[in-house]
């Protein structure tokens, strides 16, 4: 063990303030929003500066947003674009994980440049927007999944992960008659569950948080998912949904703290389970990092 | 080869083969068909006759654009995104994660690492409705910027045109800072601590280990992660750009993807856009290759 010297007890305590205050600055901004959407609307508004604690107490702000029936709505079709695109995305990248990861392909290479190639060079927005219209997506939930169904980096972060696994423990299966997709589903997958969690999380999220393909291809309001919604509101500055039923003055006042309240509501479901998951991901990160 | 053993390796692998079709005929769709639908960047496209019958128009809309007024303004913004990004962006996890690896105290470490994760995971929408927010007038940033510079500003800070950048290449490093030092925490894993002993033998104090031995044990990883940027020079995404600018501001926040979404699709001028994003993913593709190059050259590392 190091023995205590002055320069290294200087050294370890300016670090250990350094790393204090970016982690401080880096959740301050959430604390902010939480404290200023639990806050008397009025206060708010006349108050400038920092906030250490509620400036008053009201769930006012959250129950305007909970009776939106847009933030419902708009929390139920992501739900439902998520467990749907989840579905395709584990089902198509488990099962082109598993061709890749094979040895005995001869063409393993010629398909892996395939699916590479599309990492480095894209048709570009125009033409993907005319496709996905012109097999008549458009205004449909495929529009926000099928373009979505497989990411290539996710696909190799699994690839190499299959090839982790030893050869020798599906050789028996294979003697047995079980054919691959028996060989995938019944042993390599129950084998994943670490990659099928970083899969599940980074899938989850990126649909969770899409928002503009959902922009440009879908027009019914009704359809929206939750990111659209909360665009109108924190973007286009548009909480006239919410305030509806409250007088001229109060409209404005609210107006401010449903905002921090839509972003409360919005962000608190994932902040609550990556943590949880942060041994998978982390893991998860390097074997794509590591080169394919 | 011969078609016979093309297709003796079919049957030998027949379940593998169908299996992958669902993902090559993705691929196939949704990535080669917009490389082909890329062709109307040489057509007069008008999507009532569709891209066959729509008249050929050469490279007319390239010189359009390179002689158009904007070309200047948005290759500038690209470059100066990226360059800013690379200066102040690139190295920020690199730093974060050499102080991490400093730390003696596992939970603080683990504290840290949680916290600085979190941004990553919080929606752009969200991030840029925040930061819209605190940039306002009387907003905390907005306060903050008027405190240190002694200006009134007396409306939104995201207003400023020589802003723009700051704005966007900041709060870019906030919410990526913590991200990205995993890759640098697993190099750093695989420095040899008999190297941290000898030193300390010499009499190298912490200072001194971070830069003769932590410093280059990470340093190919570095290189790589650099070249990575290099290939990505002229790729700023245009989602984040959308949701923070404005036409006040479009002249130093336009870069070419945000031009090619508003040229395209508000306007829907599809030629000319598919022309500058054409011209665009061959630039990239231009990058990357030589990025890759240059890698294999200097640290006899490739991305392939």
């Amino acid at each position: 063990m190091e023995k205590r010297t002055f320069s290294g007890t200087l050294f370890d305590s300016i670090n250990y303030l350094v790393l204090a205050g970016l982690m401080l600055l880096t959740i301050y901004p959430i604390l902010y929003v939480f404290l200023a959407s639990v806050s008397e609307p009025s206060e708010i508004l006349s108050h400038s500066g920092l906030l250490w604690k509620p400036l008053g107490f009201t769930l006012l702000a959250y129950q305007k947003v909970f009776e939106n029936p847009m933030i419902l709505t708009g929390y139920i079709n992501t739900i439902t674009y998520v467990v749907v695109g989840l579905g395709i995305n584990l089902l198509l990248t488990s099962l082109g994980a598993y061709g890749l990861s094979r040895r005995q392909l001869k063409y393993r290479k010629q398909i892996t440049l395939f699916i590479i190639f599309t990492m480095f060079f894209s048709g570009g927005l125009i033409p993907f927007y005319l496709v996905v219209k012109g097999i008549g997506l458009n205004n449909t939930l495929w529009a926000l999944v099928l373009p979505a169904a497989v990411s290539t980096f996710n696909l190799m972060i699994m690839r190499t992960s299959f090839e982790a696994i030893p050869a020798s423990l599906e050789e028996s299966a294979r003697i047995d008659g079980a054919n691959d997709v028996v060989i995938l589903f019944r042993i390599i997958l129950p084998l994943s569950l670490p990659v099928i969690a970083v899969m599940t999380l980074y899938y989850g999220v990126s649909h969770w948080n899409s928002w503009f393909n959902a922009m440009i291809f879908l027009a019914d309001r009704s359809q929206y998912p939750l990111q659209l919604i909360l665009r109108e509101i924190l973007i286009q500055n548009d909480t006239s949904a919410m305030t509806a039923g409250l007088d001229v003055g109060q409209t404005n006042i609210v107006g401010e703290t449903i905002k921090y309240a839509t972003i409360m509501v919005a962000t608190v479901p994932i902040l609550l389970v990556y943590p949880f998951l942060q041994k998978y991901f982390v893991k998860g990160a390097l074997v794509g990092a590591v080169k394919g | 080869m011969g078609l016979l053993a093309f297709a003796k390796e079919l049957k030998t692998n027949k379940y593998i083969y169908l299996m992958i079709a669902p993902v090559l005929l993705y691929y196939a769709i949704f990535h080669y068909g917009p490389m082909y639908g890329a062709i109307i960047a040489f057509k007069d496209f008008t999507p009532a006759v569709g891209i066959w019958g729509s008249p050929w128009s050469g490279f007319g809309h390239f010189t359009d654009f390179f002689n158009g007024i904007y070309f200047w303004r948005i290759l500038k913004n690209t470059i100066l995104i990226s360059v800013y990004e690379l200066v102040f962006g690139f190295p920020a996890p690199i730093l974060l994660a050499l102080l991490l690896n400093e730390l003696r105290s596992a939970v603080f470490k683990r504290t840290v690492q949680t916290i600085t994760y979190m941004p990553h995971f919080i929606s752009l929408v969200v991030i840029c409705g925040i930061l819209k927010d605190f940039t306002s007038s009387g907003g905390i940033i907005t306060l903050m910027y008027e405190w240190i510079s002694g200006r009134n500003l007396g409306e939104s800070l995201l207003l400023q045109p020589e802003m723009f950048r700051t704005i966007f290449v900041s709060s870019g490093i906030y919410q990526q800072i913590g991200w990205g030092t995993i890759i640098y925490l697993a190099a750093l894993t695989g420095i040899d601590m008999e190297q941290y002993e000898a030193a300390r033998m010499d009499g190298a104090n912490r200072f001194r280990q971070m830069i003769h031995i932590t410093l280059p044990g990470i340093l190919p990883t570095v290189v790589i992660m650099l070249i990575l940027n290099l290939g990505q020079m002229l790729s700023v995404g245009f989602e984040k750009i959308i949701l923070l600018y404005s036409p006040i501001t479009y002249e130093t926040a336009d870069v070419i993807s945000s031009y090619v979404y508003r040229i395209g699709l508000q306007d829907f001028n599809y030629s000319l856009s598919a022309a500058v994003g054409l011209f665009n993913s061959v630039i990239n593709f231009i990058l990357v290759i030589l990025a890759n190059a240059i890698s294999r050259k200097l640290n006899d590392t490739s991305l392939w």
